[in-house]
């Protein structure tokens, strides 16, 4: 019972985390398609400046809470993904740089350098976390030493691209959607413009994972045998959908809320699917992770459980209202003042 | 290629470079927390300077620490799988307890203040600052309770081939965990102490913003004397703590070959580990080994040659590392004591300004030095007595931890150059450009 409510709060804590960094990444991914003058440069850093740090600590919850919670799987997931997770935290790391370092020189060629940083550092993390969840739902080359039998290209497999080429979708629409709210006058006609014609290419490549997800995974295993899990994908479903209709009826928190929801609900999705898989092993099924040969003693489980139950919704009480602090545009008074990025 | 070699190396790199951001964020936090805290007391525009001028060099500070610290959460994944298995359920907890109540409070109240001057009030303002010293200050803590735990396991039980925890509040609270903490966050305080009375000495040599410099070293100048004469303290229970629980590292400390009663210290020593004794021992203090150990003039200290080659730590880069902080730590104190008699005219103390601008990485150097004695001093085991290092890592292939290092040190040294360079940037230009 135990580790099933672990495994539960481990996907909830992931899906925060993708919700919450997604319209990150997808900021700095648009950047260079969508900004043109140093201006609206600017407003995109600005429309991430006070949260991407408390989004971040999510990624680091995740990581601690598979630590904490299911040691083995930290152990062999960290291990075997050692190649595409690094390159992740690299990305991380030129990502924060860019965003701290860009306005504290005037030059044009320093900025264009961290412009590239930013979207280097946004678009890889946003491609392979999707790459590495499509690949946990197919399956791992891992053998009985929890040695990985492969390399980063085994993971670069057709279904483990599109589980990256998805991610990257789900959050343009989320970042597009956050710079619309943030953003006035052309910046904001154009963030408009990206969030509903991204959605349809989103829309597309849901379904075509969806399909895919069938044939090459058995995470619908889980759904079969309880119907009413069916619920999930389709409050996804929904999400989706209504996202597209509050773009268009200019609605644009309620979209960000709907489109948060689709990531969230989107993880989870896959989440129960794998359950009880934490870390299949596609190479013999035997040797697979999951939530009850990997977890923690019951001892560690029940004060972790007390730790995230009090901590968990203290932090995000005073995260949303740090949220609601900033809620507002990105305005000129903010852009000239010297406490701005 | 040895993973194992690779990975230990790797983390050293990564470890020792998150840890010269650190403690500048520990101490600095607390000091523009003051500072900005007289703002609000005394509505003096000038220590709102002071907060904003100090508070930006904070934040190009804090992100390096940031983004170095993310790096080593995973790579206990990455390169120390076994030794992950082994222990999450003692380890791996701590380190979540410590991003659900600190990192998050730490991260979202840094944004909150650097973006909210003109959405909160003054006093609201502040109290983000302070929160933001705590959380760091608090973060410190769990993580100093895990490396604790790995010098010193206590409260659980082997069970199934791995530590299981059998007493939460033994690892969290356990005496070692305590002064070792107390130990590194003033070692962050001096840090950072010495830091602004660098900077401030620089423009006072300079004559430029007289008053808003001397105010900036005064109460750093303040906040470093209690914390150095403090950290000396520290230091000793430290030493005490060691001799008690570590007796190998201790003896590593101290370059002790030979089991005695009533050890000699010297003054002057360099150790000769290839033939297990000393080169040179010179200005012998009778006994006084000894009573710094263990509080007595005769007690026992067990030399080197009393464990196996193999369970003994590396002599050399342990005995040095320790003998320089030291040394550093007793600096210290005596530049801040002459800096307290020259606290009124510190304008006409040229050469002592020169000494404070010089002596910036001095507290630095003693931190980092620290961490090889308690870290190297810990060798061969990763757990202490229970695992050894070389049982540690993960089942990866040496080439692929080559690549990776190879990878750390490049963008390490990018970012560290930048951050450093924008710092002195900032430094120089003093307080007008904000
Ligand atoms: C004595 C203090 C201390 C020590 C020994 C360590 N750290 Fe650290 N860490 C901090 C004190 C700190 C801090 C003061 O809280 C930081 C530094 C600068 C900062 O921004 O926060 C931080 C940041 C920081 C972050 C980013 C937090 C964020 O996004 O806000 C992570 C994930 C870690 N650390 C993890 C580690 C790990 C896994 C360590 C062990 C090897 C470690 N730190 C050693
Ligand atoms: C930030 C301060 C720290 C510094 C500067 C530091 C430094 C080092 C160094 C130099 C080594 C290499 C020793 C050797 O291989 O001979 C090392 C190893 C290691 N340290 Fe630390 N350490 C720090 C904090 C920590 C903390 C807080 C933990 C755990 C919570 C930790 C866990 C480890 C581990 C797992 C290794 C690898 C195994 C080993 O080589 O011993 N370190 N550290
Ligand atoms: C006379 C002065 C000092 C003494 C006697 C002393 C003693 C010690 C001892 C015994 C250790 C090893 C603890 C262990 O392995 O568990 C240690 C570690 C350390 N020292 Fe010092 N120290 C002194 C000064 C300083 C100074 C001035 C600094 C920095 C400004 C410093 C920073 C550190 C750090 C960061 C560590 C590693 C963390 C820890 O284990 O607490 N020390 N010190």
């Amino acid at each position: 019972m135990l580790e099933t409510i672990w495994f539960l709060l481990w996907g909830l804590i992931w899906g925060i985390y993708f919700m919450l960094d997604g319209f990150d990444f997808g900021l700095g991914t648009l950047l260079p398609f969508i900004a043109r003058s140093d201006k609206e440069k600017r407003v995109i850093y600005n429309a991430m400046g006070p949260f991407w740090d408390g989004n971040e600590v999510w990624l680091i919850t995740a990581g601690g809470v598979t630590f904490a919670a299911f040691p083995t799987t930290y152990a062999v997931m960290f291990s075997t993904l050692y190649t595409p997770l690094l390159m992740i935290l690299f990305a991380l790391i030129i990502r924060a740089a860019s965003l701290e370092f860009r306005n504290k020189i005037a030059s044009q060629s320093w900025k264009s350098f961290w412009d590239a940083c930013l979207f280097i550092g946004s678009f890889t993390p946003a491609l392979l976390f999707g790459v590495a969840f499509a690949n946990i739902f197919q399956g791992i080359p891992f053998d009985k030493n929890y040695v990985f039998q492969g390399n980063l290209f085994t993971l670069l497999n057709p279904y483990g691209l599109l589980g990256g080429v998805l991610f990257v979708a789900l959050f343009l629409v989320h970042g597009s959607i956050w710079l619309a709210i943030k953003s006035d006058g052309n910046l904001h006609v154009k963030a408009k413009a990206a969030a509903s014609s991204i959605w349809i290419f989103l829309l597309v490549v849901a379904v075509v994972f969806l399909g895919y997800t069938w044939f090459a995974t058995p995470l619908y295993k889980n759904y079969l045998s309880n119907p009413i899990l069916f619920i999930l994908p389709l409050i996804t479903v929904l999400a989706l959908l209504a996202t597209r209709l509050f773009i268009f009826q200019n609605a644009f928190w309620k979209a960000w809320i709907a489109s948060s929801l689709t990531i969230l609900t989107a993880v989870l999705f896959g989440v129960v699917g794998l359950f009880p898989n934490m870390y299949p092993s596609s190479i013999d099924s035997t040797l697979s992770l999951t939530a009850f040969n990997s977890s923690s003693s019951p001892l560690t489980l029940k004060i972790m459980l007390g730790v995230v139950l009090v901590m968990v919704p203290i932090v995000i009480a005073y995260q949303t209202w740090a949220y609601h602090l900033f809620s507002g545009k990105i305005d000129e008074a903010m852009l000239s003042s010297k406490e701005s990025y | 290629m040895d993973p194992v070699f690779l990975s230990r190396l790797q983390f050293a790199v990564a470890t020792l470079f998150h840890f010269i951001f650190v403690p500048l964020t520990l101490g600095l936090a607390i000091l523009v927390a003051i500072m900005e805290t007289r703002y609000v007391r005394t509505g003096n525009p000038e220590y709102k300077k002071m907060t904003k001028f100090w508070g930006h060099m904070f934040l190009i500070n804090f992100v390096v620490g940031v983004v170095t610290g993310i790096t080593l959460e995973f790579q206990f994944g990455t390169n120390w799988a076994r030794y992950s298995k082994y222990v999450g359920d003692i380890f791996g907890s701590i380190l979540a307890i410590e991003a659900t109540m600190a990192f998050f409070l730490e991260s979202t109240f840094i944004g909150v203040w650097f973006f909210g001057w003109n959405k909160l009030k003054p006093r609201t303002h502040a109290a983000c600052m302070w929160l933001v010293a705590i959380a760091s200050n608090l973060s410190a803590y769990w993580i100093i309770t895990a490396n604790a735990w790995m010098q010193h396991p206590v409260g659980y039980e082997i069970r199934g081939g791995r530590a299981e925890l059998t007493d939460f509040l033994a690892v969290i609270t356990q005496p070692y965990a305590i002064t070792n903490y107390l130990h590194t966050v003033f070692a962050g305080y001096i840090v950072a102490g010495f830091f602004v009375m660098g900077i401030s000495a620089y423009h006072l040599l300079k004559k430029t913003e007289i008053s808003f410099f001397t105010k900036s070293f005064r109460i750093a100048l303040v906040f470093s004397l209690i914390f150095s004469i403090g950290e000396v303290f520290m230091g000793d229970i430290n030493g005490k703590e060691v001799a008690r629980l570590q007796p190998e590292k201790l003896a590593a400390m101290e370059s002790q070959w030979e089991t005695q009663k009533g050890a000699d210290f010297s003054l002057l020593l360099i150790p000769d580990e290839k033939h297990e004794r000393n080169a040179v021992e010179l200005f012998n203090i009778p006994k006084f080994l000894s009573f710094l150990a263990k509080g007595d003039w005769n007690a026992e200290i067990r030399g080197l040659k009393s464990w196996p080659p193999a369970d003994r730590p590396p002599v050399t880069a342990v005995f040095t590392s320790f003998r320089i902080m030291v040394g550093l730590g007793f600096l210290f104190i005596l530049l801040t004591i002459i800096g307290w008699f020259k606290r009124n005219k510190l304008e006409s103390s040229p050469i002592y300004l020169r000494i404070m601008l010089y002596s910036i990485p001095l507290p630095y150097i003693a931190t980092l030095l620290g961490w090889i004695v308690t870290e190297v001093g810990r060798q061969p085991w990763i757990v202490y007595r229970v695992l050894r290092t070389a049982d540690a890592s993960s089942p990866i292939a040496g080439s692929q931890v080559a690549v990776s290092l190879a990878a750390f040190i490049i963008l390490y040294s990018g970012l560290g150059a930048i951050a450093i360079w924008l710092m002195a940037r900032h430094a120089k230009h003093g307080p007008e450009t904000i």
